[in-house]
């Protein structure tokens, strides 16, 4: 690992960026002295431009949102539920895909057909269309979301181990465990999947950068997280209709979410990159933009 | 049975799960649609006599055969709210999502794939790594923060840098409101209206197709082809518009197909934050008025376009590349 990042400036600064937006969601809110939640003096804090200090004399790194609460503090408390709901969801669905590509093609027949036509049904909706159709039938909210970002998001990595694990089946060591007489779930869980959960993980790696973007666009939409907990989206679309007065507080959530979401699109990339010399064709279907 | 025949079955086939999918879907749902529908006011026999109207009062697998049937012969029901026809109102708004989405789309070739041949023919240089960094950044911002930001700088910021009155871009709406604007002028009054949306889908969209072409232009760099192309003397831009180009158009295609999900996703939040009469801003409302009809139409639309496209990449591709023909999968 070490020698990885020595080598490759880009991939370090992705998890140089990483960890400090961990660090600052931890610590911020924590050791912040306003509360980002409660509403104070709004007349006289309200809409208070970057780098600048309030009447009180409190210094505002990136000023202040229509309510006179703080745009820094609040962007931290933010990332603490968007990037809990990113890495959430997809483990959600990186155990889902996991669980229903092993067992499409560990038990084949009429269990393979049907869990990938399922699959394949789901695929054919749009997902962010998925997502707001669930989003709009179920109370939005916390849970709501991270539950419709896992059952949304399985597919992929289904397909994927799916093709990994047929893959493996057919490999010597696999007939040396039956042979042996291992069993059927046993050979399954201690001799194929170990073999095949590489890609998977590469492709959840690239899902949190992607369940991070659709969590944020149902927020922006009013279908995700609910004002006032702060999540980025919800704070980009409180600051929509003054994009032209004080356009900082729209524009300033969204770059703490491009960086995140850079950051772990570039970690995700470098462990394809890593892993494509030994599956080359699957390394080519991870990443798409759903 | 013909290849072909045989994939118009499977897409038939996957259409009618998806139709089945929708429905379950809605049906799984808490609540009652009809309680949403009446006004406060209503008695509980007004909400039965509207639940008889709607038909969901019958068993589910009645309901479950009318909506397939109906969806079969195009009929996609008639909407709560404005009790229009469903399939009359995604027509109605579906010419706008068509042209932003299609021009979007072919700018996001024009662009993604030239710059993602530019990286690859630099890999591992500064350039492709800083190209690199930057695509990533724009597949990583929301589509809908880079409309605003759009809107930002050519509102709030042409305005306070004094930019002439041609970059001043309108950001909302398609046309100027209570325009009567005809002909060539009304044809510039709606490209410069267009302006922006198409920029921020088509970004969102180049960038992506970049970071796919960059690598899949990489991989075929190693092969003896390309060697024996330039050891004849051919110049780059024949190596990489001829040869490297020829033998990516098939991936090209495939990926082609597959961004359609995500444009149709970019094309809901431009057409929200922009206010476009699109089908992706009748979508948002229907959701929020919990226009069931509507929100089921439009989404069996979506999937419609979807499978299309993955059918018709699939026959496109043993024509566009030989090596397919001789083992049909």
């Amino acid at each position: 690992m070490r020698r990885i990042l020595a080598a490759d400036r880009v991939t370090s600064g992705a998890v140089v960026m990483l960890l400090l937006i961990l660090g600052a969601a931890a610590l911020v809110p924590m050791l912040s002295r306003q509360d980002p939640l409660a509403i104070g003096d709004v007349l006289a804090l309200r809409l208070i431009p970057p780098f600048s200090r309030d009447a009180g004399g409190t210094w505002h790194l990136l000023g202040t949102d229509r309510f006179g609460r703080d745009l820094f503090v609040r962007m931290m408390l933010a990332a603490r539920v968007s990037l809990a709901l990113g890495v959430g969801g997809s483990l959600i669905a990186a155990a889902i895909g996991t669980i229903a590509g092993a067992l499409a093609a560990w038990r084949g027949g009429i269990t393979d057909r049907i869990t990938m036509a399922f699959a394949d049904s789901l695929l054919a909706i749009p997902r962010l269309v998925l997502l707001l159709v669930c989003a709009a039938l179920w109370q939005p909210g916390l849970l709501t979301v991270l539950v419709v970002l896992g059952a949304t998001g399985w597919m992929g990595v289904a397909r994927i181990v799916r093709g990994e694990v047929l893959g493996v089946r057919a490999r010597p060591f696999v007939e040396a465990a039956q042979a042996l007489g291992v069993s059927h779930w046993q050979v399954l869980w201690r001799h194929v999947l170990p073999n095949a959960v590489g890609p998977a993980i590469v492709a959840t790696t690239l899902g949190v950068g992607n369940a991070i973007l659709l969590e944020s666009g149902l927020s922006f939409l009013g279908l995700g997280i609910q004002p006032p907990r702060p999540s980025w989206g919800n704070m980009i679309a409180g600051g929509r209709d003054l994009i032209v007065s004080a356009p900082w507080v729209a524009l300033a959530p969204g770059v703490a979410l491009i960086v995140t979401v850079l950051a772990v699109t570039l970690i995700g990339d470098r462990l394809r990159d890593s892993l494509a010399g030994q599956h080359a064709p699957f390394a080519r279907q991870l990443g798409e933009r759903s | 049975m013909s290849v072909v025949a045989r994939r118009v079955a499977n897409a038939l086939v996957l259409f009618w799960l998806v139709v089945t999918l929708i429905f379950v879907l809605i049906r799984m749902a808490p609540g009652d649609p009809a309680e949403f529908l009446v006004p406060p006011t209503a008695t509980a026999g007004d909400a039965a006599r509207l639940r008889t109207d709607l038909g969901l009062d019958r068993p589910l697998v009645i309901q479950y055969a009318r909506w397939a049937g109906a969806v079969v012969r195009g009929n996609l029901g008639e909407s709560f709210a404005s009790r229009q026809p469903v399939s009359r109102l995604l027509l109605d708004a579906a010419p706008v999502s068509v042209a932003l989405g299609g021009i979007s789309l072919l700018l996001t070739f024009l662009i993604g794939v030239p710059l993602g041949m530019f990286q690859a023919a630099r890999r591992g240089r500064a350039l492709d790594h800083l190209t690199t960094v930057l695509t990533t950044a724009v597949y990583a911002a929301p589509t809908f923060w880079i409309a605003l930001a759009l809107v930002a700088v050519f509102t709030y910021g042409a305005a306070t840098l004094g930019l002439p009155q041609a970059l001043r871009l309108p950001a909302f709406g398609i046309r100027t409101p209570g325009g009567v604007l005809h002909g060539w002028a009304g044809f510039l009054d709606l490209v410069r209206h267009a302006v922006l949306p198409v920029v921020t889908l088509a970004a969102v969209g180049a960038a992506g197709i970049a970071r796919y072409s960059r690598s899949a232009v990489a991989d075929v760099l190693h092969e003896g082809w390309v060697g024996t192309a330039r050891a004849k003397g051919a110049r780059p831009s024949r190596v990489y518009g001829r040869h490297v180009l020829r033998n990516i158009t098939p991936q090209l295609v495939v990926l082609g197909a597959l961004s359609l999900p995500g444009l149709v996703a970019g094309s809901v939040f431009v057409e929200s934050v922009f206010a476009w009469p699109g089908l992706g801003k009748a979508m948002l409302v229907a959701i929020q008025a919990r226009d069931y009809p509507v929100v089921m139409g439009a989404t069996v639309f979506y999937a419609a376009v979807v499978i299309f496209a993955n059918f018709a990449a699939d026959v496109a591709l043993p024509l566009l590349d030989p090596r397919r023909m001789a083992k049909p999968a």
